[in-house]
């Protein structure tokens, strides 16, 4: 009964691993660049969230309004006055100005916050939580980050299949040069898909720091969480990063479950595993050139 | 007419240059006879940092292999110095040097699952894997958990042979790795990776084997980093798996590498110097230093890709490492062949 | 004053230079096609009017006003549509999506989707397929269709016939009419010269970058053609 325990648990970590992973792979789809600050900003918009409420008293899940919003102006601007920047080159720009990004953000984040773990307050729903039998409950708060991931992922799945600028972002991804030619400002759209990747990774961040406390050096577990949620449901697809990301959260319970030190551990080597026998993940679409 | 042509690889810059570098080598051995403890203790983190920062110049700027993964190779050559010394019980100078072996062969299977990643994606790929290492350590009670270990057997040396020996392994891994990147670069496998640089694709049609090429580079790397790591902690002595396996060690090599030069063996050396003035001009400001670092990084790439050096050889066609061949019509002034 | 006019125009790829001094002008309502060999320079002269390519010297106007430093999308903002070839359409957007990522512009004009399927009905069968899945044929089509959906006033086509059935390009030059019919101004690179000539009311040959004969079809002997075609 544990060990369901573990993989029901691990089912709702995913949802939070998937919150992580959506805005990465986004990224990677629509101008191809990784961004390795990826899980650092995270960890801004959880710290920044923090500085409101102790600024102001506000209620966590309303300053949530405040926080995904700032970051997506946040990820346009980036996009547009910098990241647009190293696109036209090779691939090395744009990995090393986001890892320096990521250092940069980590730093700052500890010399103004402190390396104190912090946490933030969701309230009641923190604790309370769905009894199914004596071995295993449900938490309430987990179980909101899951629906909360599952409703993110569909609304971005209808945006991008139904509305313009779902079909600009898809017209980019496939071919930003012939975008172009049909009156589409590829820098706008870049910038868009990094607004809204750093929207939902903010969404992740805050989830995050209402699940457990958090300090200024986990940006980079962040990114490779969902990095690796992303490769193991396949490139492209972003039910599949759902997907990647309960495989991801399953292994962190079950393997912490056989010894606590080994969840993460766990996490890494079923990655490994997907990478050594199927390398273009599990629920890769065939991808296109 | 082809008769006349000559292929010319030294300068008179660069026989300057290998005077200088005879000449500097010369004087960096004797340091152990005159300097104080302390100068030595930063010389040693100066070459060791050199050290890392070619390797990943090595990966990065010449095999186009962005790695975010040495960490992995520093902490291996940390624990290897363990190992070798403390438990099977051979002298830690020769310790270090089996831990960089190790290191090289486990690069060997590392890139085995990497290499199966492309571009941004290898680059997360080897991080995942060197935090694989690094948590297989913290697991690992026999390498000290989580906590930790000290490396007894080169405490236990005599103080005096324990500085001087690892310095003048650090001076040997810093002057080791910027000779070996040039040996490289003169070899078939230079010609290989310029290939690969040029033009992937139609280097591959050619005949050149990619992968292998990489890989030796990789497992290069990899033996230096582990070299290095093994190095860094005789002069630490602590070892924490945390810290041994820490990203920064790789992002100490990317800013030395990007504001000193990507792809010139002059770069990283610059990069060092650079690196070490910032971190004791901010010395008194924490983390600063690393905002610093990762700030001038981030607007040398934007603003001047080829790094410091580029300025330098731009401005005065200066080049110490003659690793370009220039062809040389001779009625002609000498002419760049290279594109 | 020309709806489009280009004074001097060089263009370049890196160092290599494929336009020199090319001076052209195409009036409103006009269809003008551009021939010449292979490595002309034709593909060069759309690229230089479309905004694609990167380097370009000498003055490229449109409808008046300078177009030469706009971006290829702002040039489709007013009113300059490039049927690229090669068709380019997007593998991963149904058929009527590539048509509705046309009017992403916004251009007011009489082009919508059902006029496009009712000037090109082979496309409307295959609407709802994927756009890596339909023939070359079908491609061409709606290549042109999504231009279109810009309501462009100058279109410019790049080889439409090429790598088609002579069937094919019957079809589709068959809808030129329809085309300028709504005042539409085109500019047509064709390899195939015969069928340049037909469609177009004023031709300009290129030659190594340069335009060495311009002319009314009727007007021009084919010695005359044949010495700017090969420069003989």
């Amino acid at each position: 009964m544990e060990w369901v325990n573990a993989v029901v648990q691990g089912i709702l970590l995913g949802g939070l691993y998937a919150l992580f992973a959506t805005g990465l792979s986004l990224v990677f789809g629509v101008m191809r660049l990784v961004n390795l600050a990826h899980g650092d900003l995270s960890i801004l918009a959880a710290f920044l969230l923090v500085a409101i409420v102790d600024a102001t008293g506000l209620d966590p899940w309303i300053g949530l309004a405040l926080v995904v919003p700032a970051l997506f102006v946040i990820g346009y601007v980036l996009q547009y006055g910098l990241l647009n920047r190293t696109l036209a080159g090779g691939e090395l720009a744009p990995l090393l100005v986001t890892f320096g990004l990521s250092i940069i953000l980590q730093n700052v984040l500890l010399e103004v916050f402190t390396a104190d773990s912090r946490g933030l307050d969701a309230g009641s729903i923190e604790t309370s939580s769905i009894r199914i039998s004596d071995q295993i409950s449900i938490g309430w708060f987990p179980l909101v980050t899951f629906i909360v991931s599952i409703v993110l992922l569909s609304v971005l799945q209808l945006a991008l299949s139904r509305t313009r600028t779902g079909r600009a972002l898809r017209a980019t991804a496939d071919d930003p040069r012939t975008a172009q030619l049909q009156g589409i400002d590829n820098r706008r759209i870049y910038a868009l898909a990094m607004g809204i990747a750093l929207a939902t990774v903010a969404l992740a961040g805050v989830f995050l720091g209402m699940r457990t406390t958090f300090g200024p050096a986990i940006g980079p577990a962040r990114l490779i969480f969902a990095f690796e949620a992303v490769i193991i449901g396949g490139l492209g697809s972003l039910w599949g990063t759902l997907v990647g990301g309960i495989v991801l959260g399953v292994a962190q319970t079950v393997g912490a479950q056989i010894s606590p030190g080994w969840g993460v551990l766990t996490g890494h080597l079923v990655f490994l595993a997907v990478l050594a026998t199927r390398p273009t993940g599990l629920f890769s679409r065939q991808v296109r050139q | 007419m082809s008769g006349e042509l000559t292929v010319v690889r030294a300068t008179t810059a660069s026989r300057l240059g290998a005077v200088a570098g005879v000449a500097a080598l010369t004087a960096l051995a004797t340091v152990p006879f005159w300097a104080s403890a302390g100068d030595m203790r930063l010389l040693v983190e100066a070459l060791t940092l050199l050290a890392l920062a070619q390797m990943w110049n090595l990966l990065a700027g010449y095999a186009g292999l962005v790695s975010i993964g040495q960490q992995a190779f520093v902490g291996i050559g940390a624990y290897g110095l363990y190992y070798f010394g403390d438990k099977v019980g051979v002298h830690p100078f020769l310790a270090a040097g089996l831990a960089g072996l190790a290191a090289a062969a486990l690069a060997i299977p590392t890139a085995g699952l990497a290499f199966r990643l492309r571009g941004g994606y290898f680059a997360i790929g080897t991080w995942v894997i060197a935090e694989v290492y690094h948590l297989l350590a913290v697991n690992t009670s026999y390498l000290g958990g989580g906590s930790g270990v000290t490396v007894g057997s080169a405490a236990a040396l005599e103080r005096g042979t324990r500085e001087d020996g690892t310095y003048w392994l650090a001076l040997a891994a810093g002057a080791g790795a910027v000779i070996l990147v040039y040996a490289v670069l003169r070899s078939r496998l230079g010609l290989a990776l310029t290939a690969i640089r040029d033009n992937e694709e139609a280097a591959e049609s050619l005949g050149v084997d990619l992968v292998r090429a990489k890989l030796v580079v990789y497992v290069l790397a990899g033996l230096g980093c582990g070299l290095a790591g093994a190095v860094i902690y005789l002069n630490l002595l602590r070892i924490q798996p945390d810290a041994a396996f820490t990203v920064n060690w790789t992002a100490y090599m990317i800013f030395i590498v990007v504001i000193g030069g990507i792809g010139t063996i002059e770069g990283p050396i610059v990069g060092t110097a650079v690196f070490f003035v910032l971190r004791e001009l901010l010395s008194g400001y924490g983390t600063w230093y690393l905002v610093a670092l990762g700030g001038v990084a981030v607007v040398v790439m934007l603003a001047a890709p080829g790094g410091l050096w580029s300025l330098v050889q731009r401005r005065f066609d200066l080049r110490l490492f003659p690793v370009q061949r220039r062809l040389r019509l001779p009625p002609a002034p000498e002419r760049e062949a290279n594109p | 004053m020309s709806l489009l006019s280009l004074e001097a125009v060089s263009g370049f790829y890196g160092d290599f230079q494929a336009l020199f001094d090319v001076s052209l002008t195409v009036e409103e309502g006009e269809t003008v096609a551009i021939i010449g060999a292979n490595g002309a320079g034709k593909s060069t002269l759309l690229a230089a009017v479309a905004g694609t390519l990167a380097r370009v010297e000498g003055s490229v106007r449109f409808d008046g006003g300078p177009a030469g430093g706009l971006p290829p999308h702002a040039r489709v903002r007013l009113g300059i549509s490039l049927v690229p070839e090669g068709r380019r359409i997007f593998p991963s957007l149904s058929v009527e999506e590539n048509l509705l990522l046309g009017a992403y512009s916004g251009r007011p004009g009489p082009w919508t989707v059902s006029r496009v399927y009712e000037l090109f009905p082979l496309i409307e069968r295959v609407a709802r397929t994927p756009g890596a899945r339909i023939s070359g044929g079908e491609q061409q089509a709606l290549a042109i269709g999504r231009a279109l959906m810009a309501n462009p006033r100058l279109l410019l086509l790049d080889e439409v016939s090429l790598g088609l059935a002579p069937i094919v390009v019957g079809q589709l030059y068959a809808a030129m009419p329809e085309i300028t019919g709504l005042g539409t101004t085109v500019l047509l690179v064709e390899q195939d010269v015969s069928q340049a000539l037909r469609a177009a009311g004023r031709v300009y040959c290129l030659l190594e970058g340069r335009v060495s004969l311009e002319g009314r079809p009727g007007e021009l002997t084919s010695e005359q053609i044949t010495a700017a075609y090969f420069g003989v």
